[in-house]
């Protein structure tokens, strides 16, 4: 299916988030995660199951002031 | 000593993170400093750059505390949210609160604003609200659970300075007892002093050093800055007079 990944269109078999984010070799990435809009927290990853068009954010540490 | 949220600190200078020529002179410019506060952000990641776990190692090396911040939301919604991923990744419950109402000028949006913080304080984060020098938003932060307040000197990367010192002296008199420190627009050390000088409790500083020709040198330099201004607001400066007071003794001095 394809879903929206840090803002570009992504086609993925993954069906949930913690799938998706092994699929992109992020599984032991310092990430954070949002599903349209919301926060996901790293404990709720295998239970958020995507649906097509679904917008996931993947965002890490940055320079910032 | 400089307290947030029931953390000492001995340096009163904090330093943001961005717009460094590379990650090495931010190092050195973060060690020369001595500061033991620094600001992030979160931003999205890409699977083949991965530019995040590099910046993350760096600053594990440099062990300083992390704040990090909401920069570039522009409503409540957004910056709960990042807010939320924040306390995630870095592990903290510390928030620099930023919620942006104008493109131009960077300007906090009060609502929004005070919005997030009462959303952020009621879920136990630790807000450090980026804010105009309005008392009566303050008041309002203050009453939504901030026990910090960060006032704009000017518009962020504007490099100009206290815009406002009243607005600046009359926060500090209303608010005693919380935590003020001036963020945003400082653009040389003497602006980092005066702020110090006014009672403030401490400076956040980014481009002013970042930015700089020699960023190393010029992060020592807001250091003695920040350092001397706190000496002095300790050593209660003299008031300003609009006249003359001679300074050496005029009992003495010889008729010619």
């Amino acid at each position: 299916m394809k879903i929206v990944l840090n803002g570009k269109s992504h086609e993925t078999a993954s069906t949930d988030l913690a799938s998706l984010l092994a699929e992109i070799d992020f599984a032991d990435a310092i990430v954070a995660t949002a599903l349209n809009g919301e926060f996901v927290s790293v404990d709720q990853r295998d239970g958020v199951s995507l649906q097509p068009g679904d917008r996931i954010e993947i965002v890490a540490p940055m320079q910032g002031g | 000593m400089l307290e947030f949220y029931g953390k000492r600190f001995g340096s009163r200078l904090l330093l943001g993170t961005a717009r460094y020529p590379s990650p090495a002179i931010l190092a050195d410019a973060v060690r020369a400093s001595t500061c033991e506060i620094v600001t992030v952000s979160l931003r999205r990641e890409s699977s083949d750059m991965r530019a995040g776990q590099d910046f993350w190692a760096l600053m594990k090396e440099l062990g300083t505390h992390i704040l990090p911040n909401t920069a570039g939301c522009h409503s409540a919604r957004e910056a709960v949210t990042t807010a939320r991923m924040a306390r995630e990744v870095f592990a903290t419950s510390w928030i620099k609160l930023e919620v942006i109402g104008d493109s131009d000028t960077l300007q906090p949006d009060p609502f929004g604003l005070v919005e997030a913080a009462r959303i952020l304080c009621s879920e136990g984060f630790e807000v450090f609200p980026y804010m105009n020098d309005d008392l009566v938003v303050a008041e309002k932060l203050v009453e939504a659970g901030c026990r910090v307040l960060m006032p704009w000197g000017a518009p962020i990367g504007s490099g100009r300075g206290l815009n406002n010192p009243y607005a600046l002296r009359t926060m500090r008199a209303h608010f005693p007892d919380i935590t003020l420190v001036v963020d945003a627009g400082l653009g040389v050390p003497s602006h980092a002093a005066a702020a110090m000088e006014l009672g403030y409790d401490a400076v956040l500083v980014n481009t002013a050093v970042a930015k700089a020709g020699d960023p190393v040198a010029m992060a020592r330099a807001f250091a003695a800055a920040v350092e001397a201004g706190r000496l002095a607001f300790e050593a209660d400066p003299i008031d300003a007079l609009d006249m003359a007071v001679p300074s050496t003794p005029l009992l003495g001095k010889a008729l010619l």
